[in-house]
């Protein structure tokens, strides 16, 4: 029984990472950060470097939660955030939401949506502050 | 002073806005496939060949020349700041070069690299303008025997001396040679490996075999790896260097000059060997506190600028004895004999307009290079983010285009399939590309010579030792093909092992 949070290194990953915190000391459960790529280009900026990495164990490592940090590469990063929820059991899933152009929707999908939709359990949608 | 006035002339030919833009065009695409990994100037010349078809053949150059150039210099960026470099000649500026990225000194190294590659290049190409002229003199007395044996060294050179397997080395010039044969005969109009098919007759286009190895190839290959863990990238700002950097790196720069131009300009010399020798130079000659292994501006200002002058180089056996000597170069060559153009040591005198009109163009070019990729440099960085599927997606189109637009012939396409698969499978199997291109080039111009030089000797063997070049060059060839059978036998000097193993 954990939450899990869809991390990915700017505002609205730092956003959910917060939310996820509060709502595992919350229900008094484990937290799993989880963080996709996928991986068909050279650079992704939304992949959690191996800096980056230590930086969020050391931070996870301070709170009083337990913690695990999952990184995946697939087809399709709304199908590896799910993948973990059902492999953790989790009780909610945490995940940063942020505004889209009508275009943007038009041309790209949304991960966000794709994981409102078909998640198994319920999803908490924060958004950053400001 | 001839020289000068001449390369003036074609400094004034290539001034014109029109070529400006070309130029500005070849500069910009070089620098784009050069930092994408996987795609060299030789797959982007390829690609461009049939494209630019419509430009005359002045335009055409100018463009080639500055994807060359902008493709040696791009590499050096992905080195720099991911530690992947975009081609085998930065291998050695990822050593320092991304040593001194993740401690902060990105800008500096990518300023090193960039000017270090233009005064590289520019003192390269003032170099060819000298030397070619001279040599193309000498070249013209060459005899069809002669120039059998320089073409056939000069193969030999390069399957046998570069990369690590000489096996596979040959099997790719063999599979060259073979595709190289395919059509009609030429002195008796026999048909050749044509298996019946009248497609096959007039041979197999260059622009073909060249677009499959190059292009179709890569992307089966990377289609096959298609995901892969990205990489750290160091976030960049513009590239400056202080006083002290300055101080650092111009000898580097001229002894990396120096090193590179005299390899560039031979077969098999490359732009692997010249970087390393200028990485180990540096690294002897460094002060102890500069701190190589760490970051050492040197480190990345002698390898870099090595590069671009071999790049130049490159140019000496193109233009005075049509030679190429790497996979860009005969890409050119095919280009400029699609236009009529017969390369050789008489191109000098055919076609002066065009070869100084194209070394002027090299320096504008380079110049262009700094200017424009000082500034760009973050710009760069974010090409590395397009994902694979939409890239590769483009170059199949533009090498489908390509070997389409040829002759408009459907059966092109099959052909330009199988190449792919051939280009999928020599990577698979790890053969070296240089050798199998070179030998579908360099191929029928070796039979034509040797034709030639059976028909003076009347078909006697002894027609082909009668000239002082030509057993040279056989000696050469036997020297090349026996000395590292000789030299295992005795084990390598412990030394050399021991750089090599350092470096790495």
């Amino acid at each position: 029984m954990t939450v899990v949070v869809g991390y990915i290194p700017d505002k609205y990953g730092e956003a959910a990472l917060n939310a996820g915190i509060e709502e595992a000391r919350r229900r008094g459960t484990g937290l799993v950060v989880v963080n996709a790529t996928k991986g068909d280009a050279l650079v992704d900026r939304r992949y959690v470097g191996e800096e980056g990495l230590a930086e969020l164990e050391s931070r996870l490592a301070g709170l009083d939660v337990g913690h695990e940090v999952r990184q995946a590469m697939g087809a399709d990063v709304a199908d590896e955030v799910l993948r973990v929820v059902d492999d953790t059991e989790a009780q909610v899933l945490v995940i940063g939401i942020r505004h889209r152009s009508p275009v943007g929707k038009m041309i790209m999908g949304s991960v966000a949506q794709q994981v409102l939709l078909d998640a198994p359990c319920p999803v908490l949608a924060v958004k950053p502050p400001g | 002073m001839d020289t000068l006035n001449l390369l003036a002339d074609g400094l004034q030919s290539a001034f014109t806005l029109e070529n400006l833009m070309y130029a500005a065009i070849g500069v910009l695409l070089g620098t784009f496939v050069g930092v994408l990994p996987g795609i060299g100037p030789a797959m982007a010349v390829a690609l461009l060949l049939p494209i630019t078809s419509g430009l005359d053949v002045t335009q055409s150059m100018i463009i080639f020349a500055g994807i060359y150039y902008g493709g040696m210099y791009g590499g050096s960026t992905t080195s720099i700041l991911l530690n992947t470099p975009g081609e085998s000649a930065s291998v050695m500026t990822a050593i320092e070069g991304n040593k001194m990225a993740k401690r902060g000194r990105a800008a500096q190294a990518l300023a090193t690299a960039a000017i270090g590659s233009f005064i590289a290049g520019t003192i390269g190409t003032l170099l060819v303008a000298f030397f070619t002229p001279a040599l193309a003199g000498q070249a013209v007395k060459v005899g069809a025997p002669s120039y059998f044996a320089i073409m056939l060294l000069s193969l030999v050179l390069v399957t046998s001396v570069l990369g690590a397997s000489r096996l596979r080395g040959f099997i790719g010039l063999f599979m060259g040679l073979t595709i190289g044969l395919v059509g009609l005969d030429l002195s008796t109009g026999q048909a050749r490996l044509t298996g019946g098919s009248l497609e096959l007759a007039d041979g197999i286009g260059i622009v073909v075999v060249a677009v499959g190895v190059f292009a179709l190839g890569e992307a089966l290959w990377t289609a096959a790896h298609l995901r892969r863990k990205p990489v750290d990238v160091i976030p960049v700002g513009r590239p400056f260097m202080g006083r002290d950097d300055w101080g650092r790196s111009w000898k580097p720069w001229l002894r990396g000059t120096a090193l590179g131009f005299p390899f560039g300009a031979v077969p098999a010399g490359g732009a692997e060997t010249p970087t390393f020798l200028s990485y180990i130079t540096e690294r002897k000659l460094a002060k102890p506190d500069a701190g190589f292994g760490e970051g050492a501006i040197e480190g990345v200002a002698g390898p870099e600028a090595a590069n671009n002058a071999s790049a130049a180089g490159m140019f000496v056996p193109l233009l005075a004895l049509g030679l190429p000597v790497t996979a860009t170069a005969s890409i050119l060559l095919a280009a400029l004999t699609s236009y009529g153009i017969v390369p050789g040591p008489t191109l000098m005198t055919d076609q002066p307009d065009l070869v100084w009109t194209l070394l002027a163009s090299l320096l504008i070019g380079n110049t262009l290079l700094l200017l424009i990729n000082l500034p760009l440099a973050p710009l760069w960085a974010r090409l590395l983010r397009i994902p694979r599927p939409q890239l590769y997606a483009g170059i199949l189109f533009f090498a489908s285009l390509g070997a389409y637009s040829v002759n408009q012939d459907p059966f092109d396409l099959a052909l330009l399939l199988a190449f792919g698969l051939l280009g999928f499978a020599i990577r698979r199997f790890g053969i070296p590309v240089l050798p199998l291109i070179l030998g579908v080039i360099l191929g029928p111009l070796m039979e034509v010579k040797l034709r030639e030089a059976l028909d003076l000797s009347g078909g006697d063997i002894s027609g082909l030792f009668n000239e002082p070049l030509a057993i040279l060059c056989y000696v050469l060839i036997v020297l090349v093909l026996v000395a590292p059978i000789v030299l295992r036998r005795f084990g390598t000097p412990a030394q050399v092992l021991e750089e090599k193993e350092t470096v790495r």
